[in-house]
């Protein structure tokens, strides 16, 4: 509704305006001055309208304003005909009415001041102080705007054409600094037009003028003859003096910003003291964060961008200014949300990376106030605080790309302790993210202890936070699963260091309760087994102490993986112990390796009851039984006899008889001498088949003639055979396989068998064998007579 | 036909040219019919000299008791109208009575006239000066001629001429104080001021300089006082703050301005007031009236 009127009220000024425009161009086209003053007089009297919002008054003022441009060039044209221009300077003062009349002697002013008939200087204070006339903020402002723009390219600054000594380029800057001033003035006061209940409008549309206000500090950065001592001395001073006294929230904030992007970075660096001091004189609602951030985040790419800077920041002290004003804000504003002072530490640390990046004392002063501040808010439940810190936390990460180096920052970890649990271990990730990434090493087992107490969030439960309710079940992998990538990073050349860092890793992670540690715990293990089978490989351990020695480390492993039992997860403790166990093999600690079976099978008895799972330990437990040579006869005899024992002992049978063949390997190693036991194994293959017969039959009956489940039994048990027949051991005859042989076929008549192509390719690859020339291989295939090749 | 038409036409055609009349500026003057003539423009202590010319008809035979040329100096009252009060009058006998056949000239000269008072063309009165020509005849009347001219009279600069402050307000609501650089101005002077505001409480729309003219004539209980407003000049547009002040300047060249008359041969004053007014947003206006005085300075001859 309101927004139709506005259109409509524009529509009509600006019909009125072109008009006008049409008319005022037609007497200039016949020369006549009287009817050209007239009509753009009658076309700016609509510049009066009160009706308008600024949006469309901008539009107005831009149609207004551009006509205006060729009255300025026949203003030009009368003068070069003889035309007095002093008479010209009055005529447009006679004008009735204030606006056009000014704008009118804006346009003339121009022209005069180009003329070189008067100083510049006149002309410039003349019209800065007739404008005082307007007083309407909205057409005040753009009333000065309009003088901004038609003079701007006449100041006489230094370098111009417009002579400029010294004290000309002064009055320009007194002529630039006065029209802000006012502008300024006229701008803050908008915001008192009009009723209350409009405000928040009124405010909007205020903001979308700022840049006509801005617009004289851009002049001013680009006059030529400000160079440091005169923005020192007489810029800046008198710009702060307004921004400060015009206590304006909206004005502040604004001009701050405008003052820091628009003049160059050495100067921001020399007046730092100047622009700092202004900071705890704003109004408390002043966003100073905003400010601060952008004036730190440029020197931060001024530091960047020029090496020369350098030593000017070192010069003027930049890093403790800022960190003072810092302090002083805070201070000053008393209900600063901690996430805005939060922001400022971040940029000072920001800027404090970027430009000292070799001053971790500086690093670690930032933190430290950030962490006075923070104290006296207590731990953060302001969500966007907690983002801001994580933020901040990360900065340094970003920077030095190296945690060693945040290890060395004392008020790091004290920084974290204001997070809460989640964001604590967010920013845990992204430091062991960090080591990730960069491929650090933590060296030193100090470095370790001080890392892990940075990430003890990830670590261990917090006090009250036991309820892991609501924790993700994925997320909380995910965050182990870091923490587990992080131990293998934790290295060190020397094994005593290394050792320290296994024993110190452990005392952490031992900490992490039963959910964590069925994932914290393997790394750990296999960290360590990767440094016993270093130490193995490398020299006696030349000190000789106790704590590096394999046996230590294996002793410390075995009640590490103990703790994994107790929180029942004894599949994964078995495991574990298996490994130590080789390691221990490779070690040739055949007492330690028995203990570490012993273990396992104790666990396997007591802890494993799923009968798969146990299928999968006893596989295990043979696999690795099998690879173990450390053992003595006897040793070995007694594990072996048990873990026969318990295929035994499978429920299903096809287990069983899987597992009873693969025992037949435990009597039949290649390397071991005393490791080839044919009776053995032959004993144990038949043992097999005798459990395989059993399930046939138990099939047959059940199913009648359907089975095959047995089937592939024998073809594995086939398989077995002919293993054994080529690794050349006597027991193993064609006979026996051929009998075998024999049995598939019978059973395979009777039924159509799913293991048909198991069954084809085996036979396939025993003709092929029997065809081969050479390698012996062919004797021994030989050996089997079967009437199914045929 | 010609014959009769004759017997009413004059006899004679009378013309008055002024010896310099070629070169002396001349300027406009609004006559009662709205037209606007040019006439000579003197000063007082000249000398007005020129020629009559009578001139009779083609055969015709002008018989006369006398001819002579009086210069006046009138103040016409418009509630009086055609009755002039003469402030000044002068008489040169041009000829003694006789007969005139052919064209005739006579030079006349009135040296050092004193002219104190300016021509004036007002709402309710009017001063002018004017050469009349009278042919007197017996019975068939006499013949009348008139030529105006114009008076205008120049003052130096005034040895004193202070300027105009004052403090003006309303309790509680607004209170300013304004200045304006002198108390007196010549026609093309420009008045220059400041108005400092110094509580301002209401919220206003604008604020206009006005320059009235106040002619007042007659004397006593028949004083008849009218009031004109020459100029409606904005100064200020929109609403200022405290401390805030705001420039005066004001051309006086584009305005009809004559100089102040005070009490002009006791019958009529002219006066001009500068008058400040301040209107808020409800339209009320607040104003302040100052008077100034206007004079001729010597310099400005060059214009209107």
């Amino acid at each position: 509704m309101i927004a139709d009127d506005d259109e409509k009220w524009l529509a009509a000024a600006t019909s009125a305006v072109k008009q006008n425009a049409f008319y005022m161009q037609r007497a200039i086209d016949s020369n006549n001055l009287k009817d050209a003053l007239k009509f753009s007089a009658q076309m700016l009297g609509e510049l009066r309208t009160s009706k308008l919002s600024p949006h469309k008054y901008y539009e107005l003022y831009i149609r207004a304003s551009d006509e205006l441009r060729s009255l300025e060039m026949f203003f030009r044209d009368e003068t070069a005909r003889g035309c007095s221009i002093a008479e010209l300077y009055e005529l447009v003062q006679h004008a009735g009415n204030i606006l056009p009349r000014l704008y009118l002697l804006c346009t003339i002013g121009s022209v005069y001041i180009k003329s070189k008939d008067v100083t510049a200087k006149d002309i410039l204070k003349d019209l800065v102080e007739m404008c005082r006339a307007v007083q309407h903020p909205l057409r005040g402002l753009f009333l000065r705007s309009y003088l901004a723009q038609v003079t701007r390219d006449k100041l006489p600054s230094i370098g111009s054409e417009l002579e400029g000594d010294a004290e000309t380029h002064m009055d320009a800057l007194e002529f630039v600094l006065q029209n802000f001033t006012e502008m300024n003035k006229l701008w803050v006061r908008m915001q008192h037009q009009g009723p209350a209940r409009e405000k928040e409008k009124r405010e909007k549309e205020r903001n979308e003028l700022r840049d006509l206000v801005g617009k004289n500090l851009h002049i001013l950065g680009q006059l030529e003859g400000v160079d440091l001592v005169v923005y020192r001395d007489t810029v800046l001073p008198r710009i702060l003096e307004q921004v400060v006294n015009c206590k304006d929230e909206l004005a502040q904030c604004y001009l701050m910003d405008c003052i820091i992007q628009v003049f160059p970075d050495d100067f921001h660096l020399q007046t730092l003291d100047v622009l700092l001091g202004a900071c705890p004189q704003l109004q408390p609602s002043v966003d100073i964060k905003t400010v601060l951030s952008g004036l730190m985040e440029r020197l931060s790419n001024y530091a960047a961008s020029s090496v020369e800077a350098l030593p000017n920041f070192l010069q003027v002290d930049a890093f403790s200014k800022l960190n003072h004003a810092i302090g002083k804000v805070v201070e000053a504003q008393v209900d600063l949300p901690a996430s805005a002072s939060v922001t400022l530490y971040l940029f000072l640390l920001k800027f404090t990376l970027h430009v000292h990046s070799d001053r971790l004392d500086y690093v670690d002063q930032v933190l430290g106030s950030c962490v006075s501040q923070l104290s006296a808010t207590g731990k953060l439940c302001d969500d966007k605080a907690s983002k801001q810190i994580v933020a901040f936390l990360s900065a340094p990460l970003e920077k030095y790309n190296d945690v060693v180096t945040i290890l060395k920052l004392t008020n790091y970890p004290r920084v974290m302790e204001y997070l809460d649990h989640d964001k604590n271990k967010a920013v845990a990730v992204i430091i062991i993210q960090s080591i990730l990434k960069n491929d650090t090493r933590i060296a030193t087992a100090d470095e370790v202890d001080a890392l892990f107490e940075l990430i003890k969030g990830l670590i261990k439960d917090f006090d009250g936070l036991t309820d892991n309710d609501e924790i993700d079940e994925e997320d909380f992998q995910e965050e182990q699963n870091f923490v587990a990538r992080l131990v293998h990073f934790l290295y060190n050349d020397d094994p005593e260091e290394m050792s320290k860092i296994i024993f110190r890793v452990r005392k952490h992670i031992l900490t992490g309760g039963p959910k964590r540690l069925p994932l914290t715990i393997p790394p750990l293990v296999f960290s360590a087994l990767k440094l016993i089978r270093r130490m193995r490989g490398g020299d006696e351990n030349p000190f000789g102490d106790d704590t590096s020695t394999p046996q230590k480390i294996l002793q410390l492993l075995t009640e590490t993986v103990e703790v994994l039992s107790d929180v029942s997860a004894s599949e994964l403790a078995l495991r574990l112990y298996l490994q130590c166990a080789q390691a221990a093999n490779d070690c040739e600690l055949e007492t330690v390796a028995y203990e570490f079976f012993t273990k396992a099978y104790l666990l396997y008895e007591e802890e494993i009851s799923d009968s798969k799972a146990q299928v999968t330990a006893l596989r295990l437990i043979i696999g690795t039984l099998q690879r173990m040579r450390v053992f003595n006869a006897e040793n070995r005899e007694i594990l072996t006899h048990k873990a026969t024992g318990y295929s035994a002992k499978l429920l299903k049978k096809p287990d069983q008889c899987r597992a009873v063949y693969e025992c037949a390997h435990l009597y039949w190693a290649e390397e071991g001498e005393n490791l080839k036991d044919g009776e053995r194994v032959v004993h144990c293959l038949k043992r097999s088949q005798k459990i395989a017969d059993a399930v046939q039959q138990m099939s047959n009956k059940s199913r009648g003639a359907s089975s095959t489940g047995s089937v592939s039994l024998y073809v594995e048990l086939l398989n077995k055979y002919l293993y054994f027949l080529e690794k050349g051991y006597p027991q193993v005859t064609g006979e026996t396989i051929q009998s075998l042989a024999e049995l598939i076929r019978g059973e395979t008549k009777k039924a159509e068998s799913g293991a048909g192509s198991f069954i084809t390719s085996t036979l396939r690859y025993m003709e092929f064998q029997r065809q081969q020339e050479d390698g012996g291989m062919n004797e021994k295939y030989q050996k089997i007579k079967m009437e199914w090749f045929e | 036909m010609n014959y009769l038409l004759g017997a009413f036409k004059p006899a004679c055609n009378v013309s008055i040219t002024f010896t310099d009349g070629k070169n002396r500026k001349q300027v406009p003057i609004k006559k009662d019919n709205g037209q606007t003539v040019m006439n000579p423009l003197f000063q007082s202590q000249e000398t007005i000299a020129g020629k009559v010319i009578i001139e009779p008809y083609q055969g015709k035979k002008v018989e006369h008791n006398g001819v002579k040329v009086e210069l006046l100096g009138q103040i016409e009252m418009y509630f009086d109208r055609g009755n002039f009060y003469d402030f000044t009058s002068l008489v040169r006998e041009l000829d003694v009575p006789g007969d005139i056949y052919e064209r005739k000239t006579y030079p006349f000269e009135f040296p050092t006239v004193e002219m104190p008072y300016d021509t004036y063309n007002g709402v309710n009165v009017r001063l002018r000066y004017v050469l009349k020509v009278t042919v007197t005849r017996g019975y068939s009347g006499s013949i009348v001629e008139y030529q105006e001219f114009m008076v205008r009279n120049y003052a130096p600069p005034p040895p004193i001429n202070n300027s105009i402050k004052m403090e003006v307000g309303i309790e509680d609501c607004l209170h300013i104080e304004f200045e304006y650089n002198k108390s007196k101005y010549h026609l093309k002077d420009v008045i220059l001021g400041k108005i400092y505001f110094l509580l301002v409480r209401i919220k206003m729309k604008n604020m206009d300089l006005e320059i009235r003219r106040r002619e007042s004539t007659g004397a006593g209980a028949n004083t008849h006082v009218e009031t004109e407003t020459l100029a409606k000049f904005e100064l200020m547009d929109g609403t200022p703050v405290r401390g805030e002040s705001i420039p005066v300047r004001l051309f006086l060249a584009p305005y009809d301005l004559t100089p102040t008359h005070r009490n002009i041969n006791n019958k009529f004053s002219v006066k001009y007031y500068l008058n400040l007014v301040l209107v808020d947003e409800e339209d009320r206006r607040y104003f302040k009236q100052q008077e100034i005085t206007l004079y001729r300075l010597k310099a400005d001859t060059s214009s209107v």
